[in-house]
C-alpha cells in the first residue's frame, strides 16, 4: 500500500509563482523517504498541500488511499507533521501543547495524558513538562514539535527540516529516535538541507527542483550514479603551480592545498605514486563534500542546463524503485 | 465536511471542540489581569461618574433611576467588547504565532473550529458580564423581570460579536488591524446604541439614524429583560440578532473553507 500517492500536483500562487509544475510521487508504507531540493524548489509547498495548509491548484493527493479532496478528516488523522518553523503557542506549557494537540485529534484526556508522558519521556522533555515552551532551547523546541506530531500516533510522519539549527549531538539522538519510529512501522518523509541526514536515514529519495521531481529512486541507486569524487589534499611543502596528473582534474587551492577529482574507475594509489614522483608529499586528505551533496548539485545543475548543453552530468533519474 | 457522520467522527469532533473551549478558557484565566479585571475597573468608574456623580442630577430615565437604567447597558457593553476582543486577539494571535496550524492540520472540521473560538468568546463575555453585574450590584438594585429575554439577548449578542471578532482576525494582517474596527466602528456604535440614554430623548433625525444601529436592538432587548422597558420592538430586535448571528457564522465558516488568511 502507498502511504502517500501524489499525481500531477500543481500549485500556482496568487502572485503567479508556479511552485509545483505537475509532480508525481509515491511513498510506500513503511518507507523512510527523503525529499530534497534547494530553497524554493517546492518541498514545503508539497508538504503544505499534503497537510492542507496550502490549497493546491490541481492534481490529486491520497494518504493511505484517502483522497484529501473527499476524505480530508481521515487523511489528516493519518498524518503527523513537524513543520520547518516553530508553530506552537510559546506561552503554553510543554505538557499543555501535547494535551491540546491530542484533543484536536479526538483523543480523550486520560489517553492523551498517557501519550503525553510517553512521548515527552522518549524525547527527553518530561522534566520540562511544566515549563513554558518559549523557555526551551532550540533543540528542545524541535523535539517538542516531534513529540506533538506523534501524540496521535500517526501512520505517516512528515518532517520539514527537523534538525535545522540543532547541534550535532541532539541531531544524532533525533536520528536515532526517527529510525526507531520508522522501525515501529511509521512511514517517514523527511526534507532536509543536511544531505548526510538523508543518506544516513532514508531508503528512498526524491529530488525536487523548480517545482519538478528530477530524481526518484533508492538512495543506493542514486549514489551509484556518481561518476567521480573530489578529494582535498594537504601538502607538506609549498606548491607554486598545480602538478600535471593526466586523467585527473587537479586544482591548486593555495600553497599547501590541492583539489583532485577522481573518477570511479581510477585508483587513489595512482595519485600518490604520481605526486611522489614529482616530489610532492601529502600530509593528509579528506573527501571534499558529502557524496550525496555532490550528486545533488550535479543533478540540479543538469536540470537547469539548456537542452543543447554538453552532457557533463548524469541524466535525471526517474525510476520506479522508490514507488 | 464528511458525507456520513459516524459516531466515532462525532466523538472525535466533540473531544476536539471541548479542547478548543478549554484552551480558550485557560487563556482567559491565565491572563486574568488583562481579561477579567479591567472591565470591572472600567465599570466601577462608569458607575461612580455617570451613576453617582452625574446620574444623581439627571433624575429618572424610562421610569427608573439613572443608575439603574444604565446598568443593563453597562453589562451588555462589556459583553460586546469582551466577546469581540477575546476572539479577535486569540485567533489573530494564533495566526500570528502560527499555532493556528495545530488546528488546521487536525481532522477537526472548519465549522467546529469556528464554533470553538466563538464559544471561547461567549465564555469570556459571560464571565466579564458577571463581573460587571457584581460591580453594578454595589451601586444599584437590579431585578430581572424577564430572565429568558436576558439569557437569549446576552447569548445572541455575545455570539454576534464573537463572530465579528473572528472575521476581523481572519482579515487582519497586523495588530493595528485588530484595533481599528473596535476603535472606529464598534465603540462609537456601542456608545451611540442607547447604553447611557433612551433614544426617546433624541431629535427625530438622530432617532432615525440610531435605528439602523444594530447595537441599539441588543442593548434594548437586554435592558427589557431587566427593567421591562425598551426603545425597540423585541421581535425585531431578536430577528436582527438571529439574522446577524446566522449570516456571520456562515461567512466565518465560508472564509475558513476558502482558506482566507489561513491557507496559501
Amino acid at each position: 500500500m502507498q502511504a502517500l500517492s501524489i499525481s500531477n500536483l500543481t500549485k500556482t500562487y496568487r502572485n503567479g509563482v508556479e511552485a509545483l509544475k505537475g509532480i508525481d510521487l509515491d511513498v510506500e508504507q513503511g518507507n523512510f523517504f527523503a525529499l530534497l531540493g534547494p530553497n524554493g524548489a517546492g518541498k514545503t509547498t508539497t508538504i503544505g498541500i499534503i497537510t492542507s495548509l496550502v490549497n493546491k491548484t490541481s492534481g490529486t493527493v491520497r494518504v493511505f488511499d484517502h483522497d484529501i479532496d473527499r476524505e480530508i478528516a481521515v487523511a489528516k488523522s493519518c498524518i503527523g507533521v513537524v513543520p520547518q518553523e516553530i508553530n506552537f503557542n510559546q506561552f503554553e506549557s510543554v505538557e499543555t501543547i501535547l494535551l491540546n494537540q491530542a484533543g484536536f485529534y479526538g483523543i480523550p484526556r486520560p489517553l492523551a495524558r498517557e501519550r503525553t508522558e510517553k512521548y515527552l519521556k522518549q524525547l527527553q522533555l518530561w522534566d520540562r513538562r511544566r515549563s513554558t515552551a518559549r523557555t526551551l532551547s532550540g533543540g528542545m523546541k524541535r523535539r517538542l514539535m516531534i513529540a506533538r506530531a506523534l501524540v496521535h500516533e500517526p501512520r505517516l510522519l512528515i518532517l520539514d527540516e527537523p534538525t535545522a539549527g540543532v547541534d550535532i549531538e541532539i541531531r544524532r539522538s533525533m536520528w536515532e529516535f526517527l529510525r526507531e519510529t520508522n522501525e515501529r512501522g511509521v512511514t517517514i518523509i523527511l526534507t532536509t538541507h543536511y544531505l548526510e541526514e538523508a543518506e544516513h536515514l532514508c531508503r528512498n529519495v526524491a529530488i525536487i527542483d523548480k517545482g519538478r521531481i528530477i530524481v526518484n529512486d533508492k538512495i543506493s541507486n542514486v549514489l551509484r550514479k556518481l561518476q567521480s569524487e573530489t578529494f582535498v589534499l594537504y601538502l607538506r611543502d609549498t606548491l607554486v603551480a598545480a602538478p600535471t596528473l593526466p586523467g585527473f582534474g587537479v586544482t591548486r587551492i593555495d600553497d599547501h592545498t590541492l583539489e583532485i577529482e577522481v573518477s570511479k574507475d581510477r585508483s587513489l594509489n595512482d595519485i600518490f605514486v604520481r605526486l611522489a614522483a614529482q616530489g610532492i608529499d601529502v600530509v593528509s586528505m579528506r573527501n571534499k563534500v558529502n557524496r550525496l551533496e555532490e550528486l545533488f548539485m550535479r543533478l540540479v545543475r543538469a536540470s537547469n542546463a539548456p537542452a543543447d548543453a554538453p552532457p557533463d552530468a548524469p541524466p535525471a533519474v526517474q525510476s520506479g524503485a522508490g514507488r | 465536511m464528511n458525507a456520513v457522520v459516524t459516531p466515532s467522527r462525532a466523538r472525535t469532533d466533540w473531544v476536539g471542540f471541548q479542547t478548543i473551549v478549554l484552551r480558550e478558557f485557560s487563556r482567559i484565566i491565565r491572563i486574568w489581569g488583562q481579561t477579567l479585571v479591567p472591565p470591572g475597573v472600567t465599570a466601577t468608574l462608569y458607575f461612580i461618574i455617570f451613576g453617582s456623580l452625574i446620574g444623581s442630577r439627571i433624575g429618572s430615565m424610562g421610569g427608573y433611576a439613572y443608575m439603574q437604567y444604565i446598568a443593563p447597558g453597562q453589562i451588555i457593553m462589556s459583553v460586546i467588547t469582551n466577546s469581540y476582543g477575546n476572539v479577535v486577539s486569540s485567533f489573530f494571535g494564533a495566526r500570528f504565532g502560527k499555532h493556528v496550524e495545530e488546528l488546521l492540520v487536525s481532522p477537526l472540521p472548519n465549522w467546529l473550529i469556528v464554533l470553538g473560538y466563538i464559544s471561547g468568546g461567549v465564555l469570556r463575555g459571560l464571565l466579564v458580564g458577571a463581573v460587571v453585574t457584581m460591580v453594578a450590584l454595589f451601586f444599584t438594585h437590579l431585578q430581572v423581570q424577564h430572565p429568558l429575554v436576558v439569557v437569549a439577548a446576552v447569548l445572541l449578542t455575545s455570539i454576534v460579536f464573537a463572530l465579528g471578532g473572528f472575521i476581523n482576525a481572519i482579515f487582519a494582517k497586523n495588530f493595528d488591524h485588530i484595533s481599528w474596527f473596535p476603535t472606529f466602528i464598534l465603540n462609537p456604535l456601542t456608545y451611540l446604541g442607547g447604553v447611557f440614554y433612551t433614544i426617546a430623548l433624541l431629535p427625530g433625525w438622530a432617532r432615525a439614524i440610531s435605528q439602523v444601529n444594530p447595537i441599539l436592538y441588543m442593548v434594548n432587548s437586554f435592558r427589557y429583560g431587566f427593567l421591562g422597558v425598551s426603545d425597540v420592538d423585541l421581535r425585531l430586535a431578536f430577528g436582527i440578532m438571529i439574522l446577524f448571528a446566522v449570516s456571520l457564522y456562515g461567512l466565518a465558516v465560508g472564509l475558513m473553507y476558502k482558506g482566507v488568511g489561513i491557507r496559501e
